[in-house]
């Protein structure tokens, strides 16, 4: 397909999570005979379980101890994720390209340190003059190390500096949304034919008691040992299962990719972004509209498949539920729930989706169903477009539509 | 390609049609203008929390706002939707149903102190994290959640301006103000839009901020007299004081704010912009990442050396900042630099950290208005390595048509803005 030269296309995917390490090995568990469930961890945040990541040789992307030495979790996982994606563009360690890749990154917030944090609080109450006490804490306790990667602009940082990526440096923040908005930006300036090459994508690390406290507050989490499928997490307030995950993309025009003769994965065709409110007024109406209209005018009544982002919210799950049944009532439409097998990886959910999209276009296949679920139908064949949604736990939503090569 | 609204490469022409400032020098851009121009500092001696132990204890802080629920999101959501509302009453524009999207600049602010202890007195068996572990399960804590959700300050100016679409949150770090004004001018040049709102605030000083950037040695320890206390690219210059702030722009297409009649400021005529890969903290010794930074502004601008008739520095007042954009400056712009005036902003109002780029941009497009350059205060002692024209502790009246903007973050990420007068 000969394509617009001012296509963003994918042609590279990093992408290590709770299930696997690297697009490959989860393309090789998500299309077997099994479907796959990710690692979880009921006992560290009872009664919160999150998914760690796999074991991974974080060495074989961040070669330099003295670099690990200076992340934290995320921005590892993150900078492994980014390597990956490189390296499976055939761009790692290729100055002239990298000196003018453009990064965005979708990050939340850096780690804290846990027992630093807990002595102060438990300090605090006995303390003769509280004021005086924190900052004796703070300026003995305190690692300079560990303000910098809790500094949400350093994931980017340490990309710039373990991968050599110079062109220009964004983060994005917004949780879910932020992931989305860092894709279509870069889609969007390319199409515009601002740039040509871009690594976009988010790192998360769910194991960390800041950000389950954190995300426990918004009543959003998932309790109890049993996780059931995304479709199923019923009878609570929340849904969501943090999952470890650092999920990165390659994404160049068409004309920059073929001039150095780079696999091409999929084609980003759309990416529809918006928030408000989500009560089924008419403004929220018109979001949910809006989305379908643009998978009509992607794919029409041809077979899609969709990834669906949702963290198992319930209010969120109900709206988007509601959305891909009416997506589904217009074509032949397969959903998976891509927190089911990777669990939620906040920012890093909508790049993962956005990749096993790309990957399974690439492989002329889609997924089989991850869940038993009514909307989790079998796989049409010749499915020339995969969807990525990322409806956010309490705000924004996205779909990103990807279309094959051929 | 040039026309009258186009630029060199056909593009839409950015002008600036609204600006909104909050500082430690006051509200609005009337007072800290005066301020500013009269040498006067808004640095103080922190009272809003103790800094028994502290190296530090001056900061830039703004105790003159009126905050329900204190922390820092609710701080800057303030200071953004101030800025904000300045800028749009300037523009002409609506204020609640705003015609383009929002890019918001915004520090990535965690749970403070005071609310881990409330989660901590919430619990009741466990100890340390664990009980505040313990602690959220008893209690309602949805409020607190959405005022520190990182989504949290954009999700609630989106609402207040009624902006379009989703808006993005952004951070780069000190320079996150000059992203956000960068990320809505390519909106535009790209025929995105016809409008932007680009805001950036911070209000996060509280005693982990002093502490974490005092443990990183980029804070100045000599505290007294506090309003003596930042001096860019003076002798005895020893680190930044933090602080706090909020700058606006509205941006429209040239095109569009001239069909409608409005005053243009300034237009945005180029952005440079390098990642550094060298250190988490510090520039490449070779100065290449900013030089490329200054040379890809020129080029976006299709201008030379020669235009540039004032730097607006970021001049943070750390001993290796200030050395470093001396050279990269005296690199791209040789014989010519010590005809160009080089002023710090951050003399007066100390670093704004995820303002700086948006507020000294809005004093950077006040000095083209009104042909007054600010100066850089407490320049007392000149230091030889930085033989630069920095405007030293009085204002100036020069005419200009283009001033540079500079900002550079920790993390590596340096941009650079050209504003000029509006072309006829």
């Amino acid at each position: 397909m000969a394509g617009n030269p001012r296509d963003a296309v994918v042609t590279g995917i990093g992408l290590v999570s709770p299930l696997a390490d690297g697009i490959e090995q989860h393309i090789s568990l998500l299309t077997g005979e099994a479907t796959p469930r990710p690692r979880v961890d009921a006992e560290t945040f009872a009664p919160y379980p999150v998914h760690p990541l796999v074991e991974v040789d974080l060495s074989t992307q961040i070669p330099r101890r003295g670099d690990q030495r200076q992340m934290e979790n995320w921005q590892r996982y993150g900078t492994y994720a980014a390597g990956l994606a490189l390296s499976d563009a055939g761009l790692a360690g290729e100055t002239e390209f990298l000196e003018r890749m453009n990064l965005i990154v979708a990050a939340g917030g850096g780690e804290r340190d846990a027992t630093v944090d807990g002595d102060v609080v438990q300090g605090w109450r006995d303390a003769a003059d509280t004021g005086a006490f924190l900052n004796e804490r703070l300026m003995s306790d305190l690692r300079p190390t560990l303000f910098l990667a809790q500094l949400s602009n350093l994931l980017a940082g340490n990309i710039s500096i373990v991968h050599h990526v110079t062109g220009s440096s964004r983060t994005f923040m917004g949780e879910e949304l932020g992931g989305a908005m860092a894709i279509e930006t870069a889609w969007r300036q390319i199409r515009a034919g601002q740039n040509d090459l871009f690594l976009v994508g988010g790192a998360y690390n769910a194991v960390r008691y800041d950000m389950v406290v954190f995300l426990a507050m918004s009543g959003g989490l998932w309790t109890g040992d049993n996780v059931p499928d995304v479709w199923h997490r019923t009878g609570q307030t929340g849904g969501m299962v943090p999952a470890s995950m650092g999920a990165f993309l390659v994404i160049e025009s068409r004309e920059h990719a073929e001039a150095r003769g780079a696999r091409i994965y999929a084609r980003i065709d759309d990416v529809v972004t918006d928030r408000g409110p989500r009560d089924g007024s008419e403004r929220c109406e018109t979001r949910i509209a809006r989305q379908v209209d643009h998978l009509a005018a992607a794919a029409g009544d041809a077979p899609v498949g969709i990834l669906s982002g949702t963290s198992g919210a319930p209010e969120a799950l109900g709206l988007e539920r509601r959305m891909l049944e009416t997506m589904a009532q217009a074509r032949p439409t397969a959903v998976r729930g891509t927190g089911t097998v990777l669990g939620h990886g906040m920012e890093a959910q909508v790049p993962a989706g956005v990749a096993l999209a790309a990957a399974a276009l690439f492989e002329k296949t889609f997924y089989p169903p991850f869940a038993d679920d009514a909307l989790e139908t079998d796989a049409p064949e010749a499915t020339a477009t995969i969807a990525v949604t990322g409806w956010g736990s309490w705000r924004g939503e996205s779909l990103t539509i990807l279309g094959s090569e051929d | 390609m040039t026309s009258a609204t186009h630029d060199h490469k056909g593009r839409p022409i950015v002008a600036v049609t609204g600006l909104g400032v909050v500082t430690s020098l006051g509200q609005g851009k009337d007072d800290n203008w005066a301020a500013l121009t009269s040498g006067r500092s808004g640095l103080k001696t922190i009272t809003r929390f103790p800094t028994e132990g502290l190296r530090t204890t001056v900061a830039g802080t703004i105790d003159f706002l009126q905050i329900d629920d204190f922390c820092a999101p609710a701080l800057t959501e303030k200071l953004a939707v101030l800025a904000g509302e300045e800028a749009l009453a300037q523009s002409g524009l609506s204020d609640t149903d705003f015609p383009g999207p929002l890019f918001i600049a915004v520090p990535p602010v965690e749970l403070e102190w005071e609310h881990r202890l409330a989660l901590y007195e919430a619990g009741q068996t466990e100890d340390g994290w664990k009980r505040m572990l313990e602690g959220v399960r008893n209690g309602d804590w949805v409020g607190m959640h959405r005022a520190f959700s990182f989504a949290g300050v954009e999700e609630r100016v989106a609402d207040r301006f009624g902006t379009r679409g989703a808006p993005i949150s952004l951070t780069t770090a000190c320079a996150s103000g000059a992203t956000s004004i960068q990320l809505g001018v390519e909106a535009i040049r790209r025929g995105d839009c016809d409008a932007a709102l680009c805001l950036a605030a911070d209000g996060s000083v509280h005693p982990e901020t002093v502490v974490r950037f005092s443990l990183l040695s980029a804070l100045t320890g000599q505290n007294e007299p506090p309003e003596k206390a930042s001096k860019p690219f003076a002798k005895n210059r020893d680190g930044f004081v933090v602080a706090e702030g909020g700058g606006a722009f509205v941006l429209e297409s040239l095109e569009s704010a001239r069909a409608r009649g409005a005053e243009v400021l300034a237009i945005v005529s180029g952005i440079g912009e390098r990642a550094d890969d060298f250190h988490r903290t510090r520039s490449k010794p070779d100065g290449s990442s900013i030089i490329g930074v200054f040379r890809e502004a020129l080029k976006d601008a299709d201008m030379s050396i020669e235009d540039i008739d004032y730097v607006n520095a970021h001049g943070t007042a750390t001993p290796e900042n200030d050395k470093m954009e001396y050279l990269a400056l005296e690199a791209v712009f040789g014989e010519a630099l010590p005809s160009i005036p080089v002023s710090s902003n951050k003399s007066m109002i100390g670093h704004t950290i995820t303002a700086a780029g948006a507020v000294e941009a809005v004093f950077s497009v006040l000095s083209l208005k009104t042909g007054r350059l600010p100066p850089t205060i407490n320049y007392e002692e000149a230091d030889p390595t930085i033989p630069l024209d920095v405007i030293p502790n009085a204002a100036r009246d020069v005419p200009i048509r283009t001033v540079m903007s500079n900002s550079f973050g920790f993390g590596g990420q340096n941009v650079s803005l050209l504003l000029s007068a509006e072309p006829f």
